[in-house]
């Protein structure tokens, strides 16, 4: 074999071994949601059968028409949860989005005392597990009567959110040159034109992006909700899956049906937003 | 269009005053060039001249108005930056437009002036690309369109062409310049590239550490320099500068070699005053191989070691050793030489400049 076929077959060797490798890396990924599909179709026997059955025999919508059925036969207030985490976490985004672009466009652009003191505090907020707050958390919320309420949750997220969206949301404006918003300003801008009109539409990706990891960290945060709510007032659909949980027994088929209906609209939602991702939007803007 | 007129103006970022109280008047139409080395200020003017940047002392008015505390936006200029900043999220015809659209122009207006403008830098095949589609001398040039489109009184330039390759940077200086010729605007023009500045400006302003050196025509600032460091600073290649004392109707440099006083300069040096000897490589040259432009009493001659040779086509620029060091001659018409040769050169003394050793400022009466 001369040396130009060894090479080929080699390619063709490596080639072959990197579409098995990212196969099963996907499909570490991916299984556990699958399973989830799955065993929201099927009946408990199969879910708990072992050695696992991994083709299903039979597949039923039992477990969706008894979720939405009602209390009593075998239904949890569903719509409640959904709304509670629906106006929960858009709220809490759209809050930690705004205070978010206004702290991240600062520490991009203007100087100021103890800058980068602030921006550490800020990141080493990050640091606390949410878990370790909750007992402070509950007791505050307590004394302030605002436990079981969208308020406290929101009040909550925004200030897990916060942090991070201004972290983000830092770094994508100082991607945006800073010539572009003067060049607006000579161009007839207000300084408040400028920014709406050239350095937000193309930190616009960056916001979305910041946005999503906000909407998604309220949507699925579970530790805290548990704590802070009650009833079908505020709690939330992470908290709603303990409801399948009895004395003695996890209805596991209701409880995955509750984790797709969850999953879905987080799903796509980052599809939708995500073509909105692209980035290299800025490039051309300066220099060749 | 306008003039514009800078008195005292000052800028300090706390104790660092990086614009140091400068006066300038920029005349109607007139094409002037803030040149100097980076940091002397220049780009911080002209950035204080667009309201980008506050002022800390003095006035600057725009057609006689003064604009001081004026946003950009009520200054009616504007400017072309190094980076061209334009914006990539709009498409050329956006980017012309821009102006237009925030001041609430009609429609039929906003189309008729960007036109205008894509033909006059023939930008009309590429109205519908984005910039990023754009290689850098077309970027250049919707940045300067997008300038054209606003009509302001004054245009600025801050270091436009410094992006772009020797090549490109040549042809989009004379589209610069007949692009002037053309819309017949005042402009200042801000550059570190002193061949642009001789090329481009009716005047040139240079600068050095905040303050101007020299403000004069291309003609002034290259055969009158004021100061030894508009001497230095303009030409290329750059003037032969030594310091020398004077002694008894001569210069005697520091090696102990001596060249004769230069006679335009007899009545205002003494014995014993330390100067600095300016001579441009254009008047030093080969004995034949050069343009001698005063009396030929004027032209000494001396006989000189070649260290290096560097040919250039039409010349070439020979450095031949004086005073331990390498000056700088250029030799037309060439002949072959190498290095080791002893060549006979001519120095056209009538040509020459002196400036005090001490303060850098021409002893020229």
């Amino acid at each position: 074999m001369d040396q130009n076929s060894l090479h080929r077959a080699r390619n063709r060797a490596l080639g072959i071994a990197h579409g098995v490798g990212l196969f099963l890396a996907m499909l570490v990924i991916c299984l556990p949601g699958i399973w989830i599909v799955l065993s929201s179709l099927r009946p408990t026997v199969e879910i708990m059968a072992k050695p696992p059955v991994w083709i299903p025999r039979e597949l039923s919508l039992d477990a969706y028409v008894a979720m939405f059925s009602g209390i009593g036969k075998g239904g949890i207030p569903v719509l409640d949860y959904f709304r509670n985490s629906l106006i929960i976490s858009v709220t809490s985004t759209v809050i930690a989005i705004v205070i978010g672009m206004a702290g991240g466009y600062a520490f991009a652009r203007y100087r100021f005392r103890a800058k980068s003191a602030m921006f550490l505090g800020l990141m080493l907020t990050r640091t606390v597990p949410g878990i370790a707050l909750s007992l402070p958390l509950f007791f505050v919320f307590a004394r302030l009567g605002i436990i079981d309420t969208h308020f406290g949750l929101i009040l909550v997220y925004v200030a897990l959110n916060v942090p991070f969206t201004i972290w983000l949301i830092d770094g994508f404006f100082r991607q945006v040159p800073k010539d572009l918003a003067e060049a607006a300003q000579i161009d007839g801008c207000t300084r408040w034109q400028a920014f709406w009109q050239v350095e937000f539409p193309l930190a616009g990706p960056g916001i979305a992006s910041a946005g999503i990891f906000a909407f998604l960290t309220s949507w699925n945060e579970f530790a805290l909700a548990s704590q802070l709510t009650r009833s079908i007032n505020s709690k939330t659909l992470p908290v709603g899956l303990l409801d399948y949980t009895a004395e003695f027994t996890i209805d596991w088929r209701g409880m995955c049906a509750l984790a797709v209906v969850m999953i879905i609209p987080a799903l796509t939602l980052t599809f939708i937003v995500q073509k909105h991702l692209v980035g290299g939007l800025t490039s051309g803007a300066v220099k060749g | 269009m306008a003039t514009v007129s800078l008195k005292k103006l000052t800028k300090s970022y706390g104790p660092v005053a990086v614009v140091q109280g400068i006066d300038l008047e920029v005349a109607d139409r007139e094409f002037i060039a803030l040149v100097g080395p980076s940091g002397c200020g220049k780009s911080t003017t002209l950035r204080m001249i667009a309201g980008l940047e506050d002022i800390s002392d003095g006035l600057i008015e725009i057609g006689g108005r003064k604009v001081n505390d004026l946003p950009p936006r009520s200054r009616n200029i504007s400017m072309v930056f190094q980076s061209y900043a334009l914006y990539p999220h709009m498409t050329v015809r956006e980017n012309l437009g821009f102006s237009l659209k925030i001041a609430g122009a009609e429609k039929e207006e906003m189309d008729r002036r960007v036109a205008e403008a894509s033909s006059i830098l023939g930008l009309d095949q590429l109205l519908d690309r984005r910039p990023s589609q754009l290689s850098g001398g077309q970027r250049q040039r919707v940045a300067m369109g997008r300038a054209i489109v606003r009509d302001p009184d004054v245009f600025l330039f801050d270091e436009p062409l410094s992006n772009l390759d020797a090549k490109l940077r040549t042809q989009m200086r004379t589209e610069i310049k007949k692009l002037h010729a053309k819309v017949q605007s005042t402009v200042i023009y801000v550059t570190h590239d002193q061949v642009e500045a001789m090329t481009l400006a009716d005047r040139i302003v240079i600068m050095r550490d905040g303050f101007i050196e020299q403000v004069g025509t291309p003609d002034e600032v290259f055969r009158r320099p004021q100061t030894r460091f508009v001497a230095g600073f303009i030409g290329s290649p750059p003037m032969n500068l030594h310091e020398a004392a004077v002694d008894d109707g001569q210069l005697l440099f520091q090696s102990g070699e001596r060249l004769p006083l230069p006679s335009q300069f007899k009545a205002n040096v003494a014995t014993g005053d330390k100067v600095v000897f300016g001579l441009r490589p254009d008047d030093i040259y080969p004995t034949g191989h050069g343009i001698s432009s005063g009396e030929d009493a004027d032209v000494h001659q001396m006989e000189l070691p070649v260290t290096v040779t560097e040919p250039l086509g039409n010349e070439t620029l020979v450095f031949a050793e004086f005073n331990g060091s390498d000056w700088v001659s250029r030799m037309l018409n060439p002949k072959p030489l190498k290095a080791g040769d002893r060549v006979k050169m001519s120095l056209d003394l009538s040509q020459a400049h002196l400036f005090s050793a001490e303060t850098g400022k021409t002893l020229r009466g």
